[in-house]
């Protein structure tokens, strides 16, 4: 049953793509319907008036979501199914190579993600027809938008259906290749086709490690499929190289440190429905590959492995926010916490890693479970706050911070699920970031009985740097959400715009935000449910985690570690009512409303409010070394000896250190090779012949 | 009974917290020569604030004034769940010391968000750099809680005083080192001297104050309570983790009258400490922050590196 839902999802998906193409052909669509309805004359009247000019489009984005949303409950009922029964189904499909069909298996790992994916895929759907009606009149066509959306889930839900190479690899490229024409759909701009083919150009390098990671296994199982693998011993350093080649493909799709440039270029510049889809979902999709990969088909683990992953993703999770830190642009601020988010991710499946290989599988399972927890958490999150990043920049045209403010009070209901979403990201108590950021601290807690004593003393430092990028990250979300939502607008676009009319374009965001609250509060069901991925992944569960019932969350004991959310959610709510009754009702004075404190000199207006740059100015000079920062301040100089100063214009530059250290050095290194082979193009069609003359000589000699 | 009791603490604990600032004053006048107010002035001023009527500036929204009350019931709630003069209360199972953690961020994220409400640069800046010490100070804290939690592999604060209690007084090195942190922490944390001066009003050198600079009446009377509590709270925790003797381990009035008592002197000791470095220090400047806490997160690694060599046993 969960393989119907999953198979269904699948098509739902490429219907939707396929519909896509429709998009002009209503007179074609209208005269099928009436020879179709032609004994229903009622019909055909309500059908004409579907397919006329004047509706037909309306219809047409409505259809095509009410497709996406199909796909995105099927896909739902799916990962249910899979994680709440517990089952493994697999079938063949007969496509693919005469000799190998593509072998299918859906399992608890699978049917989590696909749970995933069917969350964010449904307020997708909510947000989806009012947002791209902007795209409707513009210059690029909807069909190639719908088209590429609809591929593009379907290829994620593939590659989690995927048991073999072929298939899988296939899954993956449908994947990459259709995200890369929706990262360059707006492609008027030259910074956007320079994103495009970065992301391309990473995508392809990405499989390419991939493709080698999975020849490793079939170069010693003799066979494509995952159950051959599975079987497979490999020595530790075969299976090492196996282990670094996936690391290397899988993280570059998921964006790990140093490998995260293209994220933060090709995340931002596609519409936002697509950005919450490719940061909410399609990282989980290399996060999955990489648990696959490393926790299923490898047949061992080396604490080494887990010593690196636990390095890269702290480092990922550090670089990651102080990044975000220093941008303005709502979406490639939001794109890098995608870095900082993977990075958390990594540091839970470093520290399993590390405990299997020390053979606590017990800890192992926790720190899983804490991995795969913020993957889910991360993508609902996420998710929200680039769709209600999409509302902003769709009602105020406005994508840089800094010419925003004040939308607080005439976005009030977005404000609200905004700011959900940022309690969630910052990790605060009641809400879902928390629990699984609790949990991969509660998992680095246990490293007493680790044997390294580097080791050792690497955990315990790996989670103080989670806890640095923890308060940085809320450190920058106050900074997003006062400088947005807070304060005075700071230009006349920001003070004129209204709340969504589209109540999908609220209803998507909305649903999102029940969720994280949702998980935030009752966490121990969903932790239950992924034991069966633990128990089916490395036969292990936790099963102390509801000792105290389900209104409790105890991950290894009562009385090592205990957190209620509800009893939590409770206390605040019911400490702050005691408070409002005692200061506010009994007798506590209206407040009054007046200007604020202006030091009596007056004037106050929007410009002199504290901006974006100013309120990241300390970190960036405590964190120096990290940023390539570029600083010039001109002064105009005018009047008797040049002392008046009339005009003063300030620069700042701040970038990732990755391209200067390391983009840019490959980036050379290739051009230097390409001109050196370059040098065989002469131009002379004599010297051409004479290549071609002497490949077929060598090729005749090598075969004879 | 015991849920009752772990309520009634929670009380004292909220009640008491102003006495402490009163103390705290009545300390630092005596080591500046001057002549001290009353040890309830503190009381005295929360009454005058609540009884005031607020005032709130034009362009603020719903969050400046929800941010007062969310403040104050998460240090609430939080004190609820340090164990005061007894352990073993069933309020130490609903968070443990990473949660603890979590409420303070819960807090001064609405505070800071408060703070840019009003649209003044003022607020923004003490927000800033709020948030910024409060990130640097984030990892040390961490740390020096790891190093206990380590030792007695818990988090949960009643079952780890419990272990410090059973394990009698041993000198561990760790302990040391974390405690140490832990009170630079403290200190940035509350916002006192060398890191921010609650008493200044010069816009340039505030941090705290300058967040809450818009806020009046029983808004300010709240927020004025909660950091109160939070002085109290730190210091609490410093000295029940480190000397829990006395504390109370059992219900019966004798024993909770004795950990009362015994609290009351480790607080006076501790904030007669505090007084004095608050004294003897000027404050620093903000980019000299930095170096204080990364100082304190070297003494909290100290800690927790001395504890895996030293003290862990195979």
């Amino acid at each position: 049953m969960a393989l119907f839902f999953a198979y269904l999802s699948v098509v739902a998906a490429l219907a939707s793509g396929l519909a896509a193409l429709a998009v002009d052909k209503s007179p074609g669509l209208g005269r099928f319907a009436h020879l179709l309805l032609r004994r229903w004359p009622k019909l055909q009247v309500r059908a004409a008036g579907v397919f006329s000019e004047a509706h037909y489009a309306e219809f047409h984005r409505n259809s095509l979501f009410v497709l996406l949303g199909i796909s995105g409950v099927s896909a739902v009922l799916a990962g249910g199914g899979a994680l709440f029964g517990g089952a493994v189904t697999t079938d063949t499909l007969p496509l693919g190579l005469p000799w190998l069909n593509w072998h299918i298996r859906f399992d608890a790992l699978s049917g989590f993600f696909y749970l995933l994916i069917g969350l964010v895929l449904i307020a997708v759907s909510l947000y989806g027809p009012g947002y791209v009606r902007e795209f409707e009149h513009g210059r690029h066509p909807l069909s190639v938008l719908g088209l590429f959306t609809g591929l593009f889930v379907a290829g994620m839900e593939l590659v989690l259906l995927a048991d073999d190479t072929f298939f899988f690899v296939i899954a993956w490229e449908l994947m990459s290749v259709s995200s890369y024409f929706l990262v360059a759909f707006q492609h008027e701009h030259a910074s956007n086709r320079r994103a495009a083919f970065l992301y391309l150009l990473m995508a392809v390098i990405g499989a390419m490690a991939i493709i080698l990671a999975f020849g490793v296994l079939a170069g010693f199982s003799g066979g494509l499929t995952f159950d051959h693998y599975r079987t497979v011993k490999l020595t530790p350093v075969w299976a090492s190289v196996a282990f670094v080649l996936a690391l290397f493909g899988f993280g570059m799709k998921a964006g790990l440190v140093p490998l995260h440039a293209w994220l933060p270029e090709a995340h931002p510049v596609a519409p936002s429905h697509i950005s919450a889809l490719m940061s909410g979902v399609m990282l989980k999709v290399a996060v999955y590959g990489f648990i696959r990969f490393t926790f299923d088909l490898l047949d061992q683990v080396l604490w080494q492995w887990g010593g690196l992953v636990l390095v890269i993703g702290a480092a990922s999770t550090l670089l990651g926010v102080l990044y975000a830190m220093m941008q303005h642009d709502i979406k490639r601020l939001l794109a890098y916490h995608s870095v900082e988010n993977i990075g958390i991710i990594f540091i839970g499946l470093g520290l399993s890693l590390i405990y299997i290989s020390e053979g606590q599988q017990q800890l192992g399972a926790l720190a899983l479970v804490a991995a795969l927890l913020h993957s889910l958490n991360h993508a609902l999150f996420k998710s929200l706050l680039f769709l209600g990043a999409g509302t902003i920049i769709h009602q105020t045209h406005e994508q840089n911070i800094e010419h925003l403010g004040g939308l607080i009070h005439r976005m009030p209901k977005l404000a609200v699920v905004f700011l959900i979403g940022t309690l969630s990201i910052a990790a605060l108590p009641p809400f879902n970031g928390f629990v699984s950021e609790w949990l991969t601290f509660q998992a680095a807690l246990q490293a007493s009985g680790i044997g390294g004593g580097v080791l050792r003393s690497m955990v315990p430092t790996s989670a103080s740097v989670l806890a640095l990028a923890g308060a940085l990250t809320a450190t920058c979300f106050v900074k997003l959400y006062g400088v947005v939502f807070l304060g005075l607008p700071r230009t006349r676009r920001a003070a004129t715009c209204h709340e969504s009319v589209h109540r999908g374009m609220l209803a998507g965001p909305a649903w999102l935000a029940g969720l994280c609250v949702l998980l935030g509060v009752f966490p121990t069901p969903m932790i239950e449910s992924l034991n069966v991925v633990t128990g089916q992944l490395l036969g292990v569960t936790l099963p102390g985690a509801s000792a105290l019932g389900w209104l409790w969350l105890t991950p290894v004991a009562p009385e090592v570690a205990s957190y209620s959310a509800s009893l939590v959610l409770v206390g605040i709510l019911l400490t702050g009512w005691v408070c409002y009754q005692l200061l506010y009702r009994r007798g506590g004075l209206e407040a009054r409303r007046a200007d604020p404190w202006d030091c009596g000199f007056g004037g106050l207006n929007a410009r002199m409010q504290y901006t974006a740059t100013a309120f990241s100015m300390p970190i960036r000079r405590i964190f120096e070394p990290v940023f390539d920062v570029e600083e010039t301040i001109e002064e105009k100089k005018s009047g008797p000896g040049n002392f008046q100063n009339t005009g003063l214009h300030y620069q700042l530059r701040v970038s990732d250190l990755a391209w200067p250290y390391l983009y840019a050095p490959v980036a050379r290194v290739v051009t230097w090779l390409s001109r050196w082979v370059s040098r065989i193009q002469t131009g002379n069609i004599r010297t051409y012949i004479a290549y071609s003359f002497f490949t077929l000589l060598i090729l005749l000699w090598g075969i004879s | 009974m015991a849920w009752l009791l772990a309520l009634l603490q929670t009380l004292l604990f909220i009640a008491s917290a102003p006495l402490l600032a009163g103390w705290l004053k009545k300390v630092k006048c005596r080591l500046q020569n001057r002549r001290a107010p009353s040890l309830f002035q503190p009381y005295r001023d929360l009454r005058k604030l609540w009884r005031k009527e607020p005032i709130v500036a034009h362009p603020a929204s719903w969050i400046f004034k929800a941010a007062p009350y969310i403040v104050l019931s998460t240090t609430v709630l939080a004190a609820s769940i340090v164990p005061l003069i007894a352990v073993n209360l069933p309020t130490a199972k609903i968070a443990d010391v990473v949660v603890l953690i979590g409420f303070f961020a819960l807090g001064r994220f609405f505070l800071a968000l408060a703070g840019m409400d009003i649209g003044t640069a003022f607020g923004g800046m003490g927000s800033s750099r709020e948030m910024t010490v409060s990130a640097l100070a984030e990892p040390a804290m961490l740390m020096a809680v790891f190093t206990l939690a380590m030792s007695a592999s818990t988090t949960n604060l009643s079952v780890a005083m419990n272990y410090v209690l059973h394990t009698g007084l041993v000198l561990r090195p760790s302990f040391v080192f974390a405690m140490l942190g832990m009170m630079l922490v403290a200190v940035a944390e509350t916002g006192r001297i060398p890191v921010d001066n609650p008493t200044t009003h010069l816009e340039l050198t505030m941090i705290h104050e300058a967040m809450i600079l818009e806020y009046s009446g029983r808004y300010l009377g709240m927020i004025e309570w909660a950091s109160q509590i939070k002085l109290m709270l730190y210091g609490v925790l410093i000295v029940n983790i480190f000397f829990p003797w006395g504390i109370a381990q059992n219900f019966s009035l004798q024993a909770l009258g004795f950990g009362a008592l015994a609290l009351t002197l480790k607080l006076a000791a501790l904030t007669v400490v505090l007084g004095l470095s608050e004294v003897l220090f000027a404050k620093m400047r903000i980019f000299r922050v930095q170096e204080f806490l990364s100082f304190a997160y070297l003494l909290s690694l100290l800690g927790m590196l001395s504890h895996i060599i030293l003290e862990v046993r195979h």
